[in-house]
């Protein structure tokens, strides 16, 4: 019983680190512009293969060394996440329904682009380091201490940047009333470029978090798409906090369902959206969201 | 009450290009299968495409009707799809009903369903709604996995339902009334102009400014209601119809594909204009079916297509329909009535039109 609990813990610590990496990016283009990136997860994909193309290559290797291809990784999905605000998001931001097309297809097409590229995978990937430690008489994975590492630096770097830096106060102005923002000389569209920048290279951090032990499948921005959106409602939308706070419930329903029923994967899903669909009967505007009195419906 | 309606439609359609586009579009529809019969010997798969592409009409342009109109952005469409087809599916294993029996009573059936299932959502505000509606179907699916195969087929679903007619021919003259007369009553209840539906008007209210449309004495809730109620009748013909013409109920009906699909037809064609959805099913649709008969380009079907709606997209944001009616037509100024575009002065009022 004992060990089955500091099982669901461990999970819940790492499996929600890699959801807050993920919500959190997808939390601050929603309340920095108001756009619903449901690509999101599909540039998380995208930085999986990527890295797993530098390190393994898929038919012939390119053979670079870790921290090479986790720069690389990075970098580079920042540098796509600036390139795709500036020339396909920028133009139609104002129209929202376009907003969700287009971002749902920029999914799709690298959903199929992986598909059709990368026909043969790895099947099990190595682990970004080997061993066991135990902590407590609970055997965890160093690994698994890895990542929750990582997560807690990259969340107190970025709450650093957002509340000490230049460019946080912009994010968090433009956030807050995009209108006035400009009115004092805050470039919005170029704020919003920056923000989707963080946002993809974010998403490629936790991608390769969860590639070191994993494999990758063309197929996998799907489930975590769906449970990130979960989770940023749960939070209540745009609310920092509050995504990183719902990433740890929707990973521990998670942890707790596939506890009790390893077989069947998919029932975490169905679970994370019932407590979602819970939470909203009783609070419309999620655990931190704000709702003006004369906005109550 | 019959002849103020009828009368409502003004019977003015020459004069606009987008409802001679509409007519000459239809009157193509009704003699396809003759052009097909002629040029190509079995022509069974192009009329089950385009079938399947009148169904998905009714579905993409009921969603405009409750996501445009009244701004309720739904992602979970498929619940009333997906009920519609497994009620009809249901009816006949078990009672052995007829189609003329099944698809109305499942079309009732998912219609109570889309209404008792979007009570929660009265409450909430533009994102939240769509990831509420987004979780139901997919609840739904995975309950219906989970049950025993008696009951409701788990995850194969419930095939052998018989078609709607003994030809393929049959089939798509079925389809595609039901599709033209759907679609025109969406258009008369979305109508913001007419004289007697008041709807029309109050959906684009409720979503331009629903605490503004409360204030003058409109029953936002109850129209909001009424929305989810008319998008879910329509949506349930279209599942239920779906369920006879592909042989069968599955849980994929529900599945968030569906619903994404939807948007994208809708989105495509252009979103607030009923006819965006039938636009947009019928360009992508055919497409995609036409590129996977192909075995080379087949592989490369969903990447050829989301890049033409990328691109698409970035020039007309408003969707294609709403592009090519803005380049054609032009709205008066004064009375608010359709113009051919190189008219220089409105046909009923005689404003100028710049």
């Amino acid at each position: 019983m004992e060990h089955t609990i500091a099982q669901i813990i461990v999970a819940t610590l790492v499996k929600g680190g890699i959801y807050a990496l993920l919500a959190s990016g997808l939390a601050l283009i929603y309340g920095v512009g108001r756009i619903i990136n449901l690509a999101h997860t599909a540039f998380y994909m995208l930085a999986a293969y990527g890295y797993v193309y530098f390190t393994q290559g898929f038919r012939q290797s390119l053979g670079w060394s870790v921290p090479e291809s986790i720069a690389v990784t990075v970098v580079g999905l920042g540098l796509l996440g600036v390139l795709v605000y500036r020339f396909l998001l920028d133009r139609i931001r104002e129209h929202e329904a376009a907003v969700l097309l287009v971002t749902i297809s920029i999914g799709m097409a690298l959903q199929e682009l992986l598909r059709i590229q990368f026909s043969s995978v790895p099947s099990t990937l190595p682990r970004l380091i080997e061993g066991t430690t135990s902590i407590l008489g609970v055997g965890i994975l160093k690994d698994q201490l890895l990542t929750v590492g990582v997560v807690a630096g990259v969340i107190i770097v970025l709450w650093l940047l957002l509340t000490k830096t230049k460019l946080g106060i912009s994010i968090r102005a433009v956030s807050n009333d995009a209108e006035i923002a400009s009115v004092v000389g805050i470039s919005v569209s170029r704020t919003l470029m920056v923000t989707m920048g963080i946002g993809t290279a974010l998403a490629a951090v936790a991608a390769i978090l969860t590639t070191s032990g994993g494999s990758v499948f063309y197929m996998m921005w799907l489930p975590p798409l769906m449970m990130v959106l979960v989770i940023v409602v749960l939070g209540g939308l745009g609310s920092f906090k509050g995504s990183f706070i719902g990433a740890f419930i929707i990973a521990l329903v998670e942890a707790i369902v596939l506890n009790l029923y390893p077989t069947h994967g998919y029932l975490s899903q169905v679970f994370a959206l019932a407590v979602m669909f819970i939470m909203l009967v009783v609070r419309p505007a999620g655990l931190f969201g704000t709702m003006f009195e004369e906005e109550r419906l | 009450m019959v002849r103020r309606l009828l009368g409502d439609f003004r019977w003015s359609i020459l004069p606009v290009p987008g409802r001679v586009l509409a007519v000459i579009f239809f009157v193509l529809l009704f003699i396809l299968p003759l052009i097909t019969h002629a040029l190509i010997a079995d022509d069974d798969g192009i009329l089950l495409t385009f079938t399947i592409t009148c169904i998905y009409a009714i579905f993409a342009v009921s969603w405009d009707l409750l996501s445009g109109y009244s701004g309720q952005i739904s992602f979970g469409h498929a619940l009333c799809f997906g009920c519609g087809a497994y009620i009809s599916a249901i009816l006949y294993l078990r009672f052995h009903l007829p189609p003329t029996a099944t698809i109305p009573i499942a079309t009732v059936g998912a219609t109570l369903i889309g209404v008792v299932t979007c009570l929660p959502a009265l409450r909430l505000r533009a994102p939240y709604i769509s990831l509420l509606t987004m979780a139901l179907p997919v609840i739904l699916a995975s309950i219906i996995k989970e049950l025993p195969r008696e009951w409701l087929g788990g995850k194969y679903g419930l095939p052998h339902i018989p078609p709607l007619a003994h030809t393929a021919t049959g089939t798509y003259y079925i389809c595609l009334i039901v599709m033209a007369v759907s679609v025109l009553i969406m258009w008369k209840l979305t109508d913001a102009g007419s004289r007697y539906i008041r709807t029309g008007l109050i959906f684009h209210a409720i979503r331009e400014d629903e605490i503004a449309a409360r204030a003058t004495g409109i029953n936002t809730i109850r129209y909001k209601i009424l929305a989810f109620a008319f998008s879910g009748f329509f949506a349930g013909i279209a599942g239920a119809l779906i369920a006879h013409v592909t042989n069968g109920a599955s849980p994929d009906h529900f599945s968030l594909l569906i619903s994404f699909n939807a948007i994208i037809w809708v989105v495509f064609g252009g979103i607030v204009s009923i006819y965006g959805g039938v636009v947009g099913v019928f360009a992508l649709y055919p497409i995609l079916d036409l590129l996977s008969q192909y075995q080379a380009i087949s592989p490369y079907r969903t990447l050829i297509v989301t890049v033409i709606i990328i691109v698409i997209l970035l020039f007309m944001p408003e969707g294609v329909a709403v592009w090519i009616r803005d380049k054609i037509e032009r709205e008066c100024p004064r009375c608010k009535l359709g113009n051919v575009a190189w008219r220089k002065e409105c046909r009923a009022c005689g404003a100028p039109l710049h």
